[in-house]
């Protein structure tokens, strides 16, 4: 335990110092322009795949993936395709350019000023603000989960530790991911994911020996037993059965979730925006690709993996572990490197899973914070003093909120880093994603159209959470209340397992496509060619 | 092939690396394209001013 503190504390010195080159480097250059045109685009991709990957996609994801089989991997072609290639070279580019004409600084300035719309902005922001804390708290799940099983700590011991690192991070102002450490944590993530992909797969034998000893084992009907999925699971190397419970949880509500939600991320999108020109989002591109390639690929290929190990130590499937130690899918990935991995690896590994948290809060809580300061309460009236104290309440209240929900998720939800990262996704693609699209790439589109999409996306997510999608309906009780049961879906069919996501984002997409060619836009010709101007070009 | 008879998994595996790979060529196609010219550049600067001192507030 000394050595692995002792690595941490080298480790946060390093990322410390880097911060403070950073900051140092920014502050003095007379000219932001050339400064920030010094940063190698190497850097300026690896420190967006710090952002983007975190402990909830390496820890939560990779046991989701344990537990439902290598059909995960599904997710890691979207996070590449929509994630990477289509946010990038479709939406980054516009976004950018757009921004920089409206003067947009976060996402609900940026939809807020396209639309011409206060609600649009402060209702974006309220949302974030009120949901961004959940996936916040998964994220800081995943790390405290994995220092847990390292150091051999208590669980609140950990959390409690790992709160201290971030609050410390955050004050010293690594808030916004200083570019460099960023780079440094997503170089060693890198690392760190492809000496584990090369063990893991070498210890059984090599590419193809270890896949044919992973479809043994369902073969084997002691194994298969205690694979703990729903229905419709018919072993780690297949897809679900079509139509089954098990097809609907990983399609609908990882798959669709995750894949697409992505694209409609707020701290991901007000990342475009600081990039210097289009050719950096050229650059990142193929860096990004093969980022996402290594973390959430890695991930979803050892989690359905690790059962071969399990199987063969404990004599149980990686589910049944975890549930034999009082934990559910999230113990996996953990538990798997402690009892698997020579302790140097584990320790290193440590040190990823921290950085891949650190750099993903810290641009959480950044998100957050402006979107308090500048979106729901900002003033010109107020002066500047009284901004920046809303701003700073609004991120020590979202901090709070996110460490109670750290603290009492986990015995909730037996998959809490999955559920809450999912949930949040399903909420931002449901509400933002077609008025983010219509923003882009509509000059027609109305407010009213923005408006009645958004609105029809979030209420409908909050209605089939409350009342039909069981998972969050059993927690929130409201269905309970009323109706005396978890959820309104006729028992014995599907419909309670089918994601929020699946019905609100289609009925998201319908109203704003249906209220577009209804209503008129009325715009002026002059605001939609500033906002338009360059863009597309 | 590699042991995995499921077609859709199989499918995918290839997915991921062929998705990968779609970025990369695409990254070295594009790797000079996409610099700004003088009037981006003045609205960029100007956007970047704001941007920094917006981070100083919070």
């Amino acid at each position: 335990m000394t050595v692995q503190i002792i690595v941490i504390v080298v480790y946060l010195a390093i990322v410390g110092y880097l911060g403070f080159l950073g900051f140092k480097h920014t502050k003095n250059s007379s000219d932001y322009l050339i400064g920030g045109r010094k940063i190698h685009p190497m850097v300026m991709a690896l420190s967006y795949g710090a952002t983007f990957i975190s402990t909830s996609a390496i820890v939560g994801f990779g046991g989701v993936a344990a537990q439902f089989g290598m059909s995960l991997l599904w997710l890691t072609f979207l996070n590449i395709f929509f994630g990477i290639f289509i946010a990038f070279v479709f939406f980054g580019k516009r976004t950018r350019r757009m921004g920089h004409n409206i003067n947009a600084h976060t996402f609900s300035e940026f939809v807020g000023k396209r639309y011409k719309s206060k609600f649009i902005q402060k209702f974006s922001a309220l949302v974030i603000f009120v949901f961004m804390p959940l996936y916040t708290a998964a994220v800081m799940i995943g790390a405290s989960k994995f220092i847990e099983t390292q150091l051999n700590i208590n669980y609140d011991v950990s959390l409690f530790a790992f709160s201290l690192i971030i609050a410390i991070y955050v004050f010293f102002g690594g808030l916004k991911g200083v570019m460099y450490s960023d780079a440094f944590q997503g170089t060693l993530m890198f690392v760190g994911m492809l000496i584990l992909l090369v063990s893991v797969y070498s210890g059984l034998g090599g590419l193809t020996a270890a896949h044919e000893k992973l479809g043994a084992l369902f073969a084997n009907p002691d194994a298969a037993g205690m694979a703990m999925a729903p229905p419709g699971f018919v072993g780690w190397l297949n897809m679900p059965a079509s139509g089954s419970i098990a097809a609907w949880v990983v399609i609908s509500s990882v798959v669709m979730g995750v894949g697409i939600g992505v694209l409609a991320q707020p701290q991901l999108v007000v990342r475009f925006m600081t990039v210097k020109s289009d050719r950096e989002l050229n650059r990142a591109v193929p860096i990004g690709g093969l980022f996402i390639l290594m973390m959430t690929g890695v991930a979803f290929i050892v989690g359905p993996l690790s059962n071969v190990y399990f199987f063969e130590k404990f004599g149980m499937t990686a589910m049944a572990y975890a549930k034999s130690i009082g934990s559910g899918s999230e113990a996996i990935i953990p538990a798997f490197l402690n009892n698997f991995m020579p302790s140097w690896f584990s320790t290193v590994f440590l040190v990823v899973i921290i950085a891949a948290g650190m750099s993903t809060i810290s641009s959480q809580f950044h998100a957050i914070g402006t979107a308090v300061g500048r979106d729901l309460f900002y003033s010109r009236k107020k002066g500047e003093k009284q901004n920046m104290l809303l701003s700073r309440v609004g991120m020590l209240v979202a901090i709070i909120v996110t460490i109670l929900l750290a603290y009492v998720l986990p015995s909730i939800w037996n998959d809490s880093i999955a559920i809450a990262t999912g949930l949040f996704f399903g909420i931002c693609a449901a509400s933002f994603l077609p008025l983010y699209v219509g923003a882009l790439y509509f000059r027609n589109i109305s407010k009213k159209a923005a408006i009645w999409g958004m609105m029809s996306g979030f209420t409908s997510s909050m209605l089939w959470m409350m009342f039909v999608h069981s998972k969050e309906s059993a927690v929130l009780k409201i269905c309970d209340l009323i109706f005396g049961k978890t959820t309104i879906a006729p028992a014995g069919t599907i419909v309670s397992y089918i994601d929020p996501i699946v019905i609100s984002l289609s009925l998201s997409i319908v109203v704003t496509v249906v209220a577009s060619l209804i209503t008129k836009s009325k715009f002026e010709k002059e605001h939609i060619d500033e906002c338009f101007e360059g863009v597309g070009k | 092939m590699f042991g995995i008879s499921d077609f859709g998994i199989w499918l995918v595996y290839l997915l991921c690396i062929a998705s990968a790979l779609l970025c990369l060529i695409y990254g070295i196609i594009n790797w000079n394209k996409g610099g700004n010219d003088e009037n981006e550049l003045k609205k960029d600067a100007m956007w970047e001013a704001e941007d920094s001192k917006i981070e100083e507030n919070i």
